[in-house]
């Protein structure tokens, strides 16, 4: 196996990596600042995707999908968090799963209804198709490089966000004492909505992002949030360190897996059992990984307990 | 001088650069109430949670009935014999004082795992469970649930749990606070009473119920024993009197 | 109290006499319902004792429902084939037994369970309910990935699996095995949350730290009761598969999930016969709603939520009044 196939491959798992902490951002930042489980995130990166192609497709330019997105998904979020959301702060976590779980399905068959079941297409934009050279002589598609800029800039914008403004204090100040906050004098419930809109846009960025590489389509959500969600448990929940290492920890472990089992079974088995057999271990590893996290640190990596 | 009951070895514990428990030493003998006093933030409550067992020390070993339980968890101490109460009343809030009591009952006798047979219906378990309600005065209050009680009768239905595990030590985290005088009055004699079950390690800050009670106290202020001794001597020790008494005069 | 046992006496009253009617007018498709919705509500019974008595969110149930329909699928498949099951070390023939594959499905499902169990409940709160979803993803993909039981199309049983002097392929005796199983599981869940374990489980959902002061080990007991309820849960996954002579990845979805957990939730949490009030109005509302439009789990959705934010009791709450056996 060559080494250029190899970082690929990795290149791949750092591009998956980014756009899966793109998406777990958004929940560990609720959970952090709400106390809020929302199953509902996965339904957001639909909304982005779908408000992306829609938009790409009346207009001709992906672009204007992209803010599309960006707006439908903070709207739907905005929305949900007045009329649903904001209810069940208080709220036990087995109460936050069923409501969240319902909005699951009425976005799911809100969608299909407005777009119907078959699958939507999104082209990647005429400027960032096709392949670039890196040093070293690696043909590497384009998109998928700026995906990972994309996603590492989020990264940084997050970072610096939380780290060094005054809605990034307030933030922290929310996590440590929700009480005292809202004694200083801020509107803790408009800050509230202003979190959940930001992660509910962060999900629907993604999801346009990735919808071009993929196809479009009802359901294309829940795969990713459950993702997100091992991100979260190994990372630490309410820690965005920890789920930028945590998602790229999944990312690259998921596709160098699934690239390497394969081959290395095929040392000690016939080529089809190997292909099998690698590919079924490849589909469990990122389980396994967290699992072994739970053994180490049941708090996570980065996690406070 | 007979054995103590419990011991604990040069404890401490840290949170952070906060020494919580620095290095203390202490034991209990069989048949009395020591009392353990100190300010708020002195740390009586984390050391009365690394000897139940829900706290682990940094260093230090604490021995009961002459083992090293150190390294056990808080179950396997509880069935050794140490009982312990909570300093915010502690019970199961949605079950009867009678579940609640039946339940330490089955603690004490190790068989939690019957799976068909009705607990409520067992004699062995709620026989025992009653002689202890009657023990704190709450027969008339058995099939009350624990959350609709009175403050001081939580506490009473705290102890009847306690005697329920036949302990053989006694953690009494602050069991007096909120009752009001009447209470605090009532609950002295229960508690010396309670001393003739087992020997009970006792945190509180009613003066006047420490200094009835106590045959020994210690002293414990920012994670330190500063002091220890007979009631006697620790109202005439000036270091506690300025430390931790401030300028109030003892009783 | 009392009006609530009236209610559950109606429900089980009601459940027997609709496939009953059902046969005296020959409407098979109704039979089936009644069993689907037996089935259904076993398997909530499942999910039941680790959310109700021991309060914990489990949003992973598919694994053992789908673990239990393999398991169905993977003994019943060689004897279609005309192939022993296993050769190595000795050879084990596959079997069309319904009691065998019942027993087999809830040892596999208890397995998993206290594999999934022992991981999870290192953890609490939050933390679980993802943990477990993403240990009941993990199986799903492992179904999809793995081509011996036919991967993503799933495994067809073309005869249903037998049972020692009934004609299983009636309708109606199918659905007195489905029914007589999940009266069986609620007498156990009965008898269990009045036994000493119950007790003690219940106690520990209330105040775990009280619990482990008396000398009982809460992680031992929840664990305990995850695989008892993944037990249950696997066993309804062997009868949902014979029903529909059927079993894919489909059976351990996300979805399946949060279905049962559904079922256990519009009837009322921690109460005895919520799962069989729950999962009646489910197929319900998916018959009624599914004959007036294709996407009637909007509809589900909608009105999931407007329970879960205005009537916190379920369907049974809202019937019998309040009770104290969940906070």
């Amino acid at each position: 196996m060559s080494a250029l196939l190899l970082i690929e491959q990795a290149l791949n798992g750092l591009q998956y990596g980014v756009m899966l902490f793109v998406m777990a951002a958004g929940l560990t930042l609720v959970f952090g600042v709400m106390g809020l489980i929302n199953l509902a995130h996965g339904s957001l990166y639909m909304v982005g995707a779908f408000a992306c192609a829609a938009v790409a497709a009346a207009t001709g330019s992906f672009w204007l999908g992209l803010a599309a997105s960006l707006a439908a998904a903070a709207a739907a979020g905005a929305l949900v968090e007045l009329t649903v959301i904001r209810r069940l702060y208080a709220r036990d976590h087995l109460d936050q799963v069923l409501a969240t779980f319902a909005l699951i399905l009425v976005f799911s068959e809100g969608t299909r209804w407005l777009f119907g079941s078959f699958p939507l297409y999104l082209d990647i934009p005429a400027g960032l198709s096709g392949p670039v050279t890196l040093p070293g002589g690696l043909d590497y598609p384009l998109y998928r490089l700026v995906l990972i800029g994309i996603g590492l800039a989020i990264a940084g914008g997050l970072f610096w966000l939380i780290g060094h403004t005054r809605l990034g204090i307030r933030i922290r100040a929310g996590e440590a004492d929700r009480e005292m906050i809202a004694a200083l004098g801020v509107d803790i419930s408009r800050l509230y909505t202003a979190v959940f809109a930001l992660g509910a846009a962060l999900a629907g960025l993604a999801g346009a992002l990735v919808g071009a590489l993929q196809s479009v389509q009802v359901g294309m959500g829940e795969p990713v949030l459950i993702l997100a969600f091992v991100v979260i448990v190994i990372g630490g929940i309410g820690s965005i360190k920890g789920a930028f290492v945590g998602a790229l920890l999944v990312g690259m472990t998921d596709t160098l897996g699934r690239f390497l089992l394969p081959a290395a079974f095929g040392h000690i088995m016939d080529p089809s059992s190997a292909t099998s057999v690698g590919a079924a271990l490849a589909s469990m590893l990122i389980y396994i990984l967290m699992a072994g996290v739970l053994v180490v640190r049941p708090g996570g990596l980065y996690g406070r307990a | 001088m007979t054995d103590p009951v419990l011991a604990v070895h040069d404890l401490s514990v840290a949170f952070g650069a906060l020494k919580a428990v620095d290095r203390v030493s202490l034991d209990l003998r069989p048949g009395e109430i020591h009392a353990l006093i100190g300010p708020n933030g002195a740390g009586k409550s984390t050391l009365i949670g690394l000897i139940a067992g829900g706290l682990r020390p940094a260093s230090g070993r604490i021995t009961f009935l002459g083992r090293d339980i150190t390294r056990r968890d808080t179950a396997a101490r509880a069935r050794m014999g140490l009982a312990r109460s909570f300093q915010v009343s502690s019970v199961a809030p949605d079950f009867t004082v009678l579940q609640n009591v039946t339940l330490a009952v089955e603690g004490a006798q190790g068989r939690a795992y019957g799976f068909f047979m009705p607990a409520l219906s067992d004699r062995s378990l709620t026989d025992r469970a009653a002689q202890h309600i009657a023990r704190v005065g709450l027969l008339n209050r058995v099939a009350v649930p624990a959350g609709d009680l009175a403050h001081g009768e939580r506490r009473r239905l705290e102890v009847a749990m306690a005697l329920a595990q036949h302990p053989k030590a006694f953690l009494l985290d602050e069991p007096m606070a909120g009752l009001g005088p009447d209470g605090a009055r009532e609950f002295t004699q229960i508690l010396d009473e309670l001393r003739h079950e087992a020997p009970i390690l006792l945190v509180e800050h009613d003066m006047d119920a420490v200094f009835r009670l106590a045959d020994r106290i210690s002293v414990l202020v920012y994670g330190r024993v500063v002091a220890s001794g007979g009631v006697a001597e620790i109202r005439a020790n000036p270091e506690v009197q300025r430390a931790y008494l401030g300028d109030e005069t003892l009783p | 109290m009392i009006r609530e046992g009236l209610l559950n006496t109606l429900l089980m009253l009601g459940l027997l006499a609709v496939p009953l009617i059902a046969q005296a007018m020959g409407e098979p498709f109704v039979i089936t319902l009644a069993t689907k919705v037996a089935i259904l509500a076993l398997a909530g019974v499942g999910l039941n004792v680790a959310l109700g008595l021991g309060g914990m969110v489990s949003l992973g149930h598919a694994a053992f429902f789908g673990i239990g329909g393999y398991a169905m699928g993977i003994l019943a498949a060689p004897v279609q084939a005309y192939e022993p099951l296993m050769t190595w070390p000795i050879e084990v023939p596959g079997t069309k037994s319904m009691p065998v594959i019942w027993a087999a499905a809830m040892a596999a499902g208890a397995l998993a369970a206290l594999a999934i169990g022992a991981l999870s409940l290192r953890t609490a709160g939050v933390y679980f309910i993802m943990i477990t979803l993403a240990f009941g993803q993990m199986l799903f993909y492992f179904a999809i990935s793995w081509p011996a039981y036919g991967g993503e199309d799933g495994l067809s049983i073309y005869v249903r699996n037998g049972f020692p002097g009934l004609n299983t392929l009636d309708p109606i005796q199918f659905f007195a095995l489905a029914f007589g199983l999940l009266a069986l599981a609620l007498l156990f869940a009965h008898l269990l949350a009045r036994s000493r374990f119950g007790l003690a489980l219940q106690g520990a959902r209330q105040n775990p730290a009280r619990v482990a002061a008396l000398g009982i080990r809460p992680y031992t007991l929840r664990l305990t009761a995850f695989v008892i309820s993944g037990a249950i849960t696997a066993l309804a996954g062997a009868l949902f598969a014979d029903l529909n002579r059927f079993v894919s990845p489909a059976m351990l979805s996300w979805q399946t999930s949060g279905e049962i957990m559904v079922f256990v939730i519009l009837g009322g949490v921690g109460r005895l016969f919520g799962p069989v009030a729950g999962a009646a109005l489910f197929i319900l509302l998916e018959h009624w709603l599914g004959g007036v439009s294709d996407y009637w789990k909007l509809f589900l959705g909608l009105i999931l939520l407007a329970i879960v934010l205005f009537a916190r009791g379920g369907m049974i709450g809202a019937l019998a009044g309040r009770q104290v056996a969940h906070d």
